[in-house]
């Protein structure tokens, strides 16, 4: 039992549980199956983001620009169905997940080739990826009606009970397990979170694999632009500003070390649970949606301090460390 | 994540003169665009060489330099903090606050330095009484602060600030030199003394080069970065105060987007992201180029959004410029 508490899933399911256990105390109305389903529904997108970001973060790198790339992609993908809607859909999808996969390339080539610090690198292309946004729309809105039908439609057509957009984060979730636990780059992912140097004399390329974990984000990133905008029907400059956030909060409430080298698929899609369930949650007991930004910034500080408890290495001490004056 | 460098730091043989030192160093660099940089604009602009209109430039990074001069003490002792411009929006929600409650004008500046201070405070006290690295912690008071003002304010804005208060962001010292002008010469002066004439200011250089080795030498390395984070909370709190003051009124969404011309600010002065380098005259000389770039920009009527751009790209080329420039040296020395 002691060593079931102490898995950052299981307690972040418990957490789960307790707090939609909560919710239906007042509101029993939540926790009925098909609101269940759309509370999922709902979280898909931070979900699929999370699983980007939780490679970035496990090789010691962090992607403040998946928002912008987010947005820019999503633009991109609402401004070629606008002129050409003739174009069938998967073939969008597909223009987009290469958009963000080369946009985050970007990132990746810049932190691999110039050695320069992630933070610095995403930070300059977040405003720069934000900014392209309103250079190709001149700051123009693509609104509902210039969308077709078909593209608008997508994320909303049931498939066997549920709509397709929560079924593309199933298969997001799989593709990226079944990376993480089955193949030499996850593997590598952990290597170069978990000592850099050791992984460099197992004969990983450190530069090359954070630049595939920014390649990785940057596509998940397109993928969600062409969702974010088909589901909201809207694209414009400012959509999901302030989001990179929220993806980060989930990582960290997932038990993703920001150190590096410790995470799992199961935490980043429970972390974007748990921040889902709250975000759908706020309407529901009556707190104003502006508190949202507060309660995400409280939960990434409660989770971080969390994170820097458990993750205090255990075993004898034999050199005072800097980090714990 | 700051330990990307695994090649050898390497020695020189010979010191090289002072003078020579002097005149291959980023702050001379600095000083060459800059005189440019003001040289295009005033043949771009027949209005840009009016003492009024170069005094309503300043205003264009005064507020950030106030901030940027400690980030950048906090740069170099190799932390961040993102959470600045939240700070200010959530001291001036607090002295909106305080305006509705009919606090006078002292009370007011009293009110948002003191705001400043405690968000620096709670900053410094996660990262240095927890432990938990910065970068995350100030993510994460970054949507706190700001989630807090929304939360005071939502869609509202605060206005009816006492004209007396106007002064701060509007008034002049003498002739063309304004308040906030003053302000920015005076703690360029004193961060320059802090930084490179004092105890602290080698506590912080030998912080930010080697934690555990500063620790073993006996300088204390949690008091000093709570103080810097105290000390950027507060200048946070200062540019509140001016911003604020020169708007007339407060929104939730005041100061989106600071942070990162802050950061950029610095780094452009040449202080290293990865911590341990960097002086005040660099940083001066970023905010006069930055703000004479944005002013020119103002003129040729560029909108804000692409002048971002511009940010952004000078951000990562200011950091990617040095690294390729020292291993083409390194190459031709081979």
């Amino acid at each position: 039992m002691a060593t079931l508490l102490k898995n950052r899933e299981i307690l972040l399911v418990i957490a789960i549980i307790a707090l939609v256990f909560l919710i239906a105390l007042r509101f029993p109305g939540f926790v009925a199956p098909a609101n269940l389903a759309r509370v999922y529904n709902d979280t898909s997108i931070l979900i699929i983001l999370a699983l980007g970001q939780m490679a970035v973060i496990l090789t010691r790198c962090i992607d403040l620009s998946m928002a912008a790339n987010l947005a820019l992609s999503g633009m991109v993908a609402a401004m070629v169905n606008a002129a050409f809607p003739g174009i069938p859909i998967p073939l969008v999808i597909l223009v987009v997940v290469a958009l963000g996969a080369a946009l985050g390339s970007i990132n990746g080539l810049l932190v691999w080739k110039l050695d320069i610090p992630p933070i610095v690198v995403t930070l300059g292309t977040l405003t720069i990826y934000r900014g392209t946004i309103f250079l190709l729309s001149k700051g123009a809105w693509i609104n509902a009606h210039q969308m077709s039908d078909a593209f608008k439609a997508l994320p909303r057509a049931p498939l066997i009970g549920f709509p397709v957009l929560s079924w593309l984060s199933v298969l997001a979730i799989a593709a990226v397990y079944i990376l993480m636990t089955r193949t030499p780059v996850g593997r590598a992912f952990f290597a170069v979170g978990g000592n850099p140097h050791a992984a460099v004399y197992t004969g990983i390329d450190v530069g090359r694999t954070r630049f595939l974990a920014y390649c990785l984000s940057g596509g998940l990133a397109g993928l969600s632009g062409y969702l974010w905008v088909s589901r909201y029907a809207v694209a414009y400059v400012d959509i999901a500003a302030g989001f990179e956030l929220d993806i980060i909060a989930a990582c960290v409430i997932g038990g993703i070390s920001i150190a590096g080298g410790i995470g799992s698929v199961g935490g980043a899609v429970l972390g974007s649970l748990f921040l889902g369930v709250i975000k759908n949650a706020l309407p529901v007991i009556n707190i104003s949606p502006f508190a949202q930004l507060a309660i995400s910034g409280t939960v990434i500080i409660i989770a971080v301090a969390v994170n820097a408890r458990t993750e205090k290495r255990k075993g004898r001490v034999i050199l005072k460390k800097a980090e714990a004056v | 994540m700051a330990e990307t460098h695994l090649s050898p730091r390497i020695i020189p043989d010979r010191l090289q003169s002072r003078g020579s030192r002097a005149l291959k160093s980023w702050e001379s660099l600095l000083l060459v665009v800059a005189i440019l940089i003001f040289a295009i604009n005033s043949f771009a602009s027949p209005y840009f060489l009016d003492p009024w209109n170069l005094s309503d430039a300043t205003f264009n990074f005064t507020e950030k330099a106030l901030i940027a001069f400690a980030m950048a003490l906090v740069i170099i002792s190799g932390e961040i903090d993102l959470s600045v411009a939240s700070i200010i929006a959530l001291s001036s929600t607090a002295m909106g606050l305080a305006v509705t409650m009919g606090a006078d004008t002292p009370k007011l500046v009293v009110v948002g330095l003191g705001t400043g201070l405690l968000c620096g405070a709670v900053n410094g006290l996660l990262i240095t009484g927890l432990g938990l690295p910065s970068i995350v912690v100030t993510i994460g008071t970054m949507s706190l602060f700001r989630g807090l003002s929304f939360i005071i304010l939502g869609d509202q804005a605060y206005t009816g600030y006492p004209a007396s208060f106007a002064y701060f962001g509007q008034g002049y010292v003498w002739w063309v030199f304004s308040f906030e002008f003053a302000l920015f010469v005076f703690f360029a002066v004193v961060y320059s003394v802090l930084l490179h004439k004092t105890n602290f200011g080698r506590a912080v250089y030998a912080i930010g080069n080697n934690q555990t080795a500063a620790l073993f030498s006996g300088v204390r390395v949690g008091r000093v970065k709570f103080i810097l984070f105290l000390l950027t909370g507060l200048m946070a709190g200062i540019a509140s105060v001016c911003l604020t003051s020169r708007l007339g009124s407060t929104r939730p969404s005041i100061a989106l987007g600071v942070e990162l011309e802050v950061v950029t600010m610095v780094v452009l002065g040449g202080v290293s992201i990865l911590g341990g380098s960097g002086t005040i005259p660099g940083v001066v000389l970023a905010a006069f180029i930055m703000g004479m770039v944005t002013f020119g920009f103002g003129l040729l009527n560029v909108p804000g959004i692409v002048m971002s751009i511009f940010i952004g790209v000078l951000l990562i080329s200011v950091i990617a410029l040095p690294i390729l420039w020292s291993r083409a040296r390194r190459r031709r020395a081979h």
